[in-house]
C-alpha cells in the first residue's frame, strides 16, 4: 500500500469560495434588503404555486416552502450576476454535436440522438396498462364526473 | 477461498464458472447476510429471495451444462447476485422509488438496464432504499425510512442511491445498480467505500428509470472494485431505441491492466475543487491519492473550472424544473396513490398531497416556480445559459487533461438528521458531484482513505463524453497499489 506524503508540484491554492453551510442564506423576516425582499415569496405566491403544481398543502406546509423557497431562491439569485449576453440555453448534458476537437469515440463524428422509426410495434396489453390503476370500468381509467 | 460474501463480481464470476460454488449458495450466502444485518442497515425495500433463487437454479443447470460441453457459450455474469435500486423497473416486482405514491405499483415491464443484466445472467436479489424518487443525498428522504450507513449507524449512507452503497459496502451483495442525476452514485459509495460510476448522458438506457430530471438522469452500477463496475457498465451500456436521448456509440471493450502503470495520463486538478470549510482529512486524502497516481507515472497539472460555484445553483433550478414536469404524472387516475375527492381537480391535489414527502413537494414547488409565467427567463432560462457556460468549462479541460481528480463530498457521511430541516445545507453535499450531470460527462467515485472517525473518504475522477475507460484505468491502478476499496465495516 503507498502511503508517500503529496509530492506533486501543483497542489492548489484555495480559491475564493467555500464551503460553509452555516453561511448559505436564511429567510430574514422584515428584512429592508431590496432583494431579499423581492425573493422572499409571499404566502398568496406559495398558494399560487401549489394551485398550478395541483398540490395539497396544509398551512404548515405553506408557511415552511414559503421560508425554504425564499432561502433557496435567494442563493440562486447569483446567477443574475452572470452575464449570459450571446450564451446559448444547454437542454441537456449531451456532448456539443459542433465543435474543434474530433471525438475520439466517434473518429470526428458528434454522436446526436436518434429519432426511432416511425413504425407500429407491440406495446403493453390493456390488462397491463390497467393493472395498477386505482379505479377501472369497462377496460377504462375511472375518474369523478367531469361534465354534468 | 475467502467467506462467500466477500468475493468481488470478477472472483465470484470465475468461482462460478470452476464449479467451486453454486449459484444458489452464493446466492443463499447474500440471502442470510441480509437477514442477519437488514435490522440494522435497512438497504431494501422489496426483498425477491425466492426469485433470486430459481434464477440461481436456472443459472446453477446452465453452469452445469456448459462445464460438460454441452453449451458452448455463457453469459457474462451467470449466476451473479445484485441489487437493484428502487427507480429501476423489474417486471412483476414492487416498485416503489422510496414513495407512498408508488407504495402498491407493480410495473409491467423491465428496464432496459435491469433487463441487459437478466440477459447477462444476473441473480435480484431486492430492490433497495433511496431518497424518494431518488431526491436526497442521504437516503433519509425515503418514505419507508433511512438506510443505515455500514461504517457507522448513526451515520447516512448518503443518497440517494444510499441503499445499494450500504448493501455493496456491507458484503449483502457485490454489487447493485443505482442512479446519478446529481451525484446520487458517486456521494453514497464515498461515503460507504465502495466504487460507483455514473456514466456518460446518453451512453445507459433510461427506459425503465422512474424519471426525475430527463437531461440529467443517469443508470450507473456499484461494486467493490473499478474492474467490477466497469464489467455491469459495459453490459448494461449501449444504444437502446426506447430511450429518445440514447447516443448510438459503440461501447468499447474495457481491458484493465494488471500493470498498474500510468505513464501518460494528463490528470488535472482544479483548484475550484478544494475549497475552505472542506473537512480536512478528506482534502489530505484527496492530495495523497492524487500523489499516488503521480508516482504511477500520471502527469498532474492544476486546471480551473471556473463555473463550479454556479453549478448548485443551476442544479437546483434545472432539476426541480424538470421533476416538477415529470412528476405531473403521478395523478391518482393511472396508477399510484389516490385520495377520493367529488371533483377530479381536488383527486389531483390530494392524491400528490397525501402521495409525496416533503423533499419531493418542495422540489416540486420549486420548479413550479421556477418555470411559471414572469420569471421563466430570470430562473430557468439564466440556468440554462450558465449550464452552457459550465459545459464549456469541461471542454476546455479535457483539451489539456486525460482525467480532472477531486474529493467526491467536502466532508465524510454525516450523522442522520443532521441537514433534515435545512434543505439548503443539504444540497450543499452535491457540490462536487452536480457539475458532471450538468456538463453531461462520466464520473466515477471510489475509496481512497478514511477520517479519524473511520468513515470513508472518496475520490471522482472525471472524464470527457464516452471516456468512461480512461476513468476505470485510473481507478484501477490505484485499485492495484493501495487496499483502501478492500477494508470492510466491522
Amino acid at each position: 500500500m503507498t502511503s508517500r506524503p503529496p509530492t506533486y508540484a501543483t497542489r492548489p491554492p484555495r480559491p475564493a469560495w467555500a464551503y460553509n453551510p452555516a453561511s448559505i442564506p436564511r429567510v430574514r423576516a422584515g428584512s429592508t434588503d431590496d432583494i431579499i425582499s423581492f425573493m422572499t415569496l409571499t404566502l398568496e405566491e406559495v398558494e399560487h404555486i401549489a394551485q398550478l403544481a395541483r398540490l395539497e398543502l396544509t398551512a404548515a406546509e405553506k408557511e415552511r416552502y414559503r421560508q425554504q423557497l425564499s432561502a433557496i431562491l435567494e442563493y440562486a439569485a447569483r446567477l443574475q450576476a452572470l452575464d449570459t449576453t450571446g450564451i446559448t440555453a444547454a437542454a441537456s448534458g449531451l456532448p456539443p454535436e459542433s465543435g474543434s476537437a474530433p471525438h475520439p469515440a466517434q473518429s470526428g463524428e458528434r454522436p446526436a440522438p436518434q429519432l426511432r422509426p416511425d413504425v407500429s410495434a407491440k406495446g403493453l396489453s390493456t390488462q397491463a396498462v390497467l393493472s395498477n390503476a386505482p379505479q377501472v370500468e369497462l377496460n377504462q381509467f375511472k375518474v369523478p364526473l367531469v361534465l354534468e | 477461498m475467502p467467506e462467500l460474501t466477500d468475493l468481488t463480481v470478477c472472483q465470484a464470476i470465475e468461482a462460478l464458472r470452476s464449479g467451486d460454488v453454486s449459484s444458489r449458495a452464493l446466492t443463499l450466502a447474500c440471502l442470510e447476510r441480509i437477514t442477519q444485518l437488514e435490522p440494522a442497515i435497512h438497504a431494501f425495500l422489496t426483498h425477491t429471495g425466492d426469485l433470486a433463487l430459481s434464477q440461481a437454479d436456472a443459472a446453477d443447470r446452465r453452469l452445469v451444462a456448459w462445464r460438460a460441453g454441452q453449451e458452448p457459450e455463457i453469459a457474462p455474469l451467470l449466476g451473479l447476485p445484485i441489487a437493484v435500486k428502487d427507480v429501476l423497473a423489474l417486471e412483476g416486482v414492487h416498485l416503489t422509488c422510496g414513495s407512498r405514491m408508488l407504495e402498491n405499483f407493480v410495473p409491467p415491464y423491465t428496464a432496459t438496464s435491469v433487463e441487459r443484466l437478466l440477459q447477462a445472467g444476473v441473480v435480484v436479489v431486492g430492490k433497495t432504499n433511496t431518497d424518494e424518487f431518488a431526491m436526497g443525498s442521504s437516503t433519509e428522504n425515503s418514505a419507508f425510512g433511512p438506510t443505515h450507513n455500514p461504517w457507522n449507524l448513526a451515520h447516512v449512507p448518503g443518497g440517494s442511491s444510499g441503499g445499494s452503497a450500504a448493501a455493496v459496502a456491507c458484503r449483502m451483495v457485490p454489487a447493485a445498480l443505482g442512479t446519478d442525476t446529481g451525484g446520487s452514485v458517486r456521494q453514497p459509495a464515498s461515503y460507504c467505500g465502495v466504487t460507483g460510476l455514473k456514466p456518460t448522458y446518453g451512453r445507459v438506457s433510461r427506459y425503465g428509470l422512474v424519471a426525475f430530471g430527463s437531461s440529467l438522469d443517469t443508470v450507473g452500477a456499484l461494486g467493490r472494485t473499478a474492474e467490477d463496475v466497469a464489467l455491469l457498465f459495459g453490459l448494461m451500456a449501449g444504444y437502446d431505441p426506447r430511450d429518445a436521448t440514447s447516443l448510438d456509440v459503440p461501447v468499447p471493450a474495457i481491458h484493465l491492466n494488471a500493470d498498474p502503470a500510468l505513464t501518460g495520463l494528463r490528470i488535472g486538478v482544479p483548484k475550484e475543487y478544494f475549497i475552505s470549510g472542506m473537512q480536512p482529512e478528506v482534502e489530505a486524502a484527496v492530495h495523497r491519492a492524487i500523489a499516488t497516481m503521480e508516482g504511477l507515472g500520471a502527469r498532474v497539472e492544476e486546471i480551473s473550472l471556473p463555473h463550479t460555484a454556479e453549478a448548485l445553483p443551476v442544479y437546483y433550478l434545472i432539476a426541480p424544473a424538470e421533476a416538477s414536469a415529470n412528476l405531473a404524472r403521478f395523478d391518482g387516475v393511472r396508477y399510484g396513490l389516490r385520495m377520493p375527492a367529488e371533483q377530479l381537480v381536488d383527486v389531483y391535489r390530494r392524491s400528490r398531497g397525501a402521495g409525496f414527502g416533503a423533499e419531493v413537494k418542495r422540489r416540486i414547488m420549486l420548479g413550479t416556480y421556477a418555470l411559471s409565467a414572469g420569471y421563466y427567463d430570470a430562473y430557468y432560462g439564466q440556468a440554462q445559459k450558465v449550464r452552457t457556460l459550465i459545459k464549456r468549462d469541461f471542454e476546455a479541460a479535457f483539451e489539456r487533461v486525460d482525467a480532472i481528480a477531486t474529493p467526491v463530498a467536502p466532508t465524510t457521511a454525516f450523522r442522520i438528521g443532521e441537514h433534515s430541516d435545512d434543505p439548503l445545507a443539504m444540497y450543499l453535499e452535491d457540490v462536487f458531484t452536480l457539475p458532471t450531470n450538468l456538463a453531461g460527462v462520466p464520473g466515477l467515485a471510489f475509496p481512497v482513505g478514511f477520517d479519524d472517525q473511520g468513515l470513508p473518504v472518496g475520490m471522482q475522477l472525471m472524464g470527457p463524453h464516452f471516456r468512461e475507460d480512461s476513468l476505470f484505468r485510473i481507478a484501477h491502478a490505484y485499485q492495484q497499489v493501495t487496499d483502501w476499496h478492500l477494508r470492510r465495516p466491522e
